[in-house]
This record gives structure tokens, sequence and C-alpha cells, in this order.
């Protein structure tokens, strides 16, 4: 028997419960087709936030899935903190060269204030608009990077890994500035209308830092500033694999997991038990030469992996699907989504 | 990252060998076994990165200069296409260089600064490090321009996230992790140990 239509805020809250919703929940984390479809470059479309709320409601329009976006791009931190981002005409717009360049300037360094910085202004405006067209009926959802990352993009990855083992006391430092600002941003996105937030954190991933120190560093930090933002957040490593931090994780009061295309969807699940939401894993990079029916095979076997019992959103591996992913390929995971992801997943046990 | 105790063992396997013996009794098998590591999923990123750096601050303070051009009898250079991630190639740079190569670090370059670059240098081995999907599909303007006697080596997120993308962009190999960097100057390089 099909299940009553839920709305996306309904279906996401009720996966997150950990039961099963009307259907499987599908987070399509596009931030770039929006411009394309307004015929727009991307220095454009991010100018104005009435043009990422008409791409936003129109990508939704379209491929109906389950929430919005209020996440421009991830550099739009660094101009916050007064740092250069540079344009490119097909792909994320990049931080430019790092601000931070001796370890000795983080002494004095200051956490921006949010309304001072026009950029986060613009988002702010566009949650707030996304807000007043959907209500409750959709999530939206912000972003932010973790104090733990942010320093790859303001001092660049080299500099900062001889930091976090040379220089442990300007570190902290680093670190405690970016809590404060993290948590502004996060709180003044979760006030404008975001009914959650992204930490994306790919520095703590067992990819990129050793697991053993995560307790004492990412998960530390993790703790501390999702403690103060006031609103639930969907910890995001972003590629990078996860499975020998889950435990800590859960314990960093975080209800979102996303999950590396790296790492089985399955065995991650198992893993969450229960505690965590696990989003994810469609490969982001493969998928620009998917055809339609790979597309619809690989999101059918994700749902089959990690669909049953709710605790699952169906997106992409990365938190935000590369520019070059054709319309097709959208199109067929959300078609998939439509026609395998209805609970209850009778097709999964013949699919086994 | 213990760099006094890498220096002692390193001292104790120097002791009766030349440089280039200890090197490649003990700096490449190590650097091999933890860019191996990684790409298992075994050993994190900064762990390769600073070992990558140790490694190449003790050969460098062993190894005398001739040693590394006879070392690499092809050209090599390494640089970071277009984006500001500049830590994967720093990673096979040291990695390389604590193995005994010598190469180029064009540092960050767009396509036509790095065909410049190649061109003028006569490279024959071109290390690019990308992060960035759009940086990794723009390898194949530089294989346009650039002579195929340049052999071009891809590596970074986006080459290990899709097999067959390297393939794609017209390169002639692709390495997964910084063991792989070390094998395949082996292979192209002419002066492998």
């Amino acid at each position: 028997m099909t299940r009553a239509e839920m709305s996306s805020l309904e279906r996401v809250l009720t996966t997150l419960g950990h039961r099963e919703p009307d259907r499987v929940p599908l987070f399509l984390l596009v931030t770039m087709h929006g411009a394309k479809e307004l015929g727009l470059s991307f220095e454009e479309y991010f100018s104005r936030a009435e043009n990422v709320v008409e791409g936003q409601l129109r990508l939704r329009a379209r491929y109906r899935h389950d929430c919005l976006l209020g996440f421009f791009y991830a550099s739009i931190e660094v101009e916050a903190w007064g740092g250069e981002v540079i344009y490119r005409e097909d792909g994320p717009v990049n931080s430019g060269r790092p601000f931070i360049r001796k370890p000795e300037e983080i002494a004095t360094l200051e956490p921006p204030i949010v309304e001072e910085s026009a950029r986060l202004v613009e988002v702010l405006r566009a949650i707030e608009m996304l807000k007043a067209r959907v209500g409750d009926e959709v999530p939206i959802i912000g972003a932010v990077i973790s104090p733990l990352s942010l320093p790859v993009m303001q001092m660049g990855f080299d500099k900062y890994l001889d930091l976090m083992y040379e220089q442990p006391e300007l570190f902290w430092q680093l670190m405690r500035v970016n809590e404060e600002f993290c948590v502004r941003w996060a709180n003044a996105q979760l006030a404008a209308g975001a009914t959650a937030i992204a930490y994306f954190d790919p520095v703590s991933s067992p990819t990129i830092t050793p697991p053993e120190s995560y307790p004492s560093t990412g998960f530390e930090i993790a703790r501390r500033t999702l403690a103060r933002i006031k609103g639930p957040s969907a910890t995001h490593l972003a590629s990078g694999r996860c499975l020998p931090i889950v435990d800590d994780i859960a314990r960093t009061g975080t209800q979102i997991l996303g999950v590396s295309a790296l790492e089985d969807l399955a065995e991650v699940k198992a893993a969450c038990q229960g505690r965590l939401t696990v989003l994810g894993n469609l490969n982001g990079v493969e998928m620009r030469r998917w055809t339609p029916e790979r597309a619809e095979m690989l999101a059918k076997e994700a749902i089959a992996k990690a669909g049953p019992g709710g605790g699952f959103i169906l997106a992409d591996n990365h938190g935000e699907i590369p520019w070059q992913v054709p319309e097709e390929v959208l199109t067929a995971i959300s078609e998939a989504v439509q026609r395998w992801g209805r609970y209850p997943l009778s097709w999964v046990a013949s699919h086994d | 990252m213990d760099r006094i105790t890498a220096k002692d063992i390193m001292n104790e396997a120097s002791a009766g060998a030349t440089p280039v013996q200890a090197i490649e009794n003990l700096v490449l098998p190590a650097l091999v076994r933890i860019g191996q590591g990684w790409e298992k999923g075994k050993t994190a990123l900064a762990q390769v990165y600073m070992a990558g750096r140790i490694c190449e601050e003790l050969v460098d303070s062993m190894l005398p200069a001739s040693v590394r051009e006879a070392k690499a009898r092809r050209k090599m250079a390494i640089v970071v296409l277009e984006d500001f991630h500049v830590l994967g190639k720093r990673i096979v740079y040291s990695v390389l260089r604590a193995s005994g190569f010598d190469l180029l670090d064009y540092g960050r370059q767009d396509v036509a600064g790095l065909v410049r670059r190649v061109e003028e240098d006569g490279i024959e081995v071109l290390f690019i490090s990308t992060l960035m999907l759009p940086s990794a599909l723009r390898v194949a303007k530089a294989r346009e321009k650039l002579d195929h006697r340049t052999k071009l080596v891809v590596g970074g997120a986006p080459f290990r996230l899709d097999e067959e993308l390297w393939r794609e962009v017209g390169a002639d190999a692709m390495g997964r992790s910084a063991a792989d960097a070390i094998r395949i100057a082996q292979d192209l390089s002419g002066g492998g140990p």
C-alpha cells in the first residue's frame, strides 16, 4: 500500500527519526546548475540573492528533491575574512591566494562580523526569501566550513599541516577564532530561516588526518561548536572516509553524516546504527558521464543498501554536484527515487 | 612526526652504506609503504605529507646534487593546474625528491603558462596535480598543446574518484598515491633505482 504523500520537511524529519517516510528523501545538492537555469555566469548568478532563490526554486520544481540550499559556494567564507575568490566558467568559485601568509598573523586574527560582510548578508537574504516562499514545506540547508577545515582556505593546506604539527599553540588559537566565526555564521543562517546547517569538515576525515587524532581535535572542536549552534546539523566530510570515526561523530551532536563514494553505503549505515542518518553517496565525479540507465541503477542500489528502516537521504558523495553533470542524469536520479524509493521497499529483498 | 628519531634511523642505515644505498634501502620502501597505506585508507594524507617533508630534508642533507642529476636522465617537472590547492603537488614533489629524483617545481600555472614553461625547459615527464574536477578536465587542453614526447602523469581526487578520467584527458599515467608517483617516476624517468 502506498503511504500518504508527505511534505519534504515531514519526509526528512521522519527519516531523521529512523523511521520510514512515504519515500526516500532526495537531497540533490545543486549549487551551480541554477546559473544554467537562469542563463547567467556564476559571477552574475551569485551576485544577487534573488538569482539564487529563483535558481533553487526552479531546480526543485524540475527535480522534485527535498531540500533547498542557502549555500552559495564554500569560499564565500574566505571573502568575509577579507580573502580573494576566483570565478571560473566551469566550476565552483574557488578561494584564491591564502590570506594568512605567516603563522604569526594568527595571533592578531579576529573573527569577522557576519553583518559586516556584504557577501554573507546576501546569503542571509537568500535564505530569508526561500523561507518566505516555502515556509515549513521544504528544509532549507545552510552551511558552514568547520573551524578545523577553514584554514585550508585561510592559509593553504601545506602551511596548515605544518602549523598543526609544528606550532600547536597557534593552531589552537586559530581554532578558537574560527569556532567563534563558525558559531556566529551558523546561527545567523538559522535566524534567517535555515532549517539545518551542513557542517563541512573534510579535515576531520581519516582520509586527511589520522583517526587517532580525531578525539582531541576534530571531535572536540565539533562537539563544542555544534553545542553552540542553535539548530540541527549535518556533518559532511566532503568525499573523505568516515568509518573509523563514526562512533565519535555520533557523539558530536550532529544528526546526519555525509558519506564518501570510497566507502560502502551498507557498511556505513550499519555503523551508524540508528544514531546518525546517512546522506550519500552517489559518485559526483563519475556522474558527469553516467547514462540515465546507469544513474537509475546506482540510485536504486544505494536505496537498497541504506533505505530500509529510514535514516537515509539519497545524495551525492561530496555535498555539491559538479556543474558538468547533465540534466538527464539528474532527472534519472530523481525519477529513480520516485520509482524505487517508495516505502515500504518491498522490492529490496528480491534485489538482494 | 618525529624528525629526530627519523634522523637517528637514517644515520644507522647510512653506516657502512652509500647515501644512495641508504635511500634505496630505507627511505624508498618507507615512503612506498606510507603511500600505499593512504591508498588503502590506512594512512592519513597529513602523515603522507609530513613523512615526505621529513624524508626530503634528510635526503637533501646527505645527497649531492650530482647524484640527483644522474638519477633523472629525463627532465621532469611538477605543477598544480589552475587552482590553489597545492598539497598534492607538495607531497609528490617531496616524496620524489626524497627518493633521489630531481624535478622542477612550476608551482601553480594555467594551461598557457604551463605549456610555455614545459617547452622552454624541454620537460619530458610532467606531473600534474589537481583537486577540482574542472582543473582535471583542463588537462585535456594541456595535452592538446604539448608535444606528445612530453609524458603527462596526473593525480588528485577527481582521478581517484573516476578511474576512467585520466585516459579521457589524454594522460599517459595516473598515480593514486605517493607510492604510485615513485613507481611511475622510476618507469618514465629512465633513471630510477
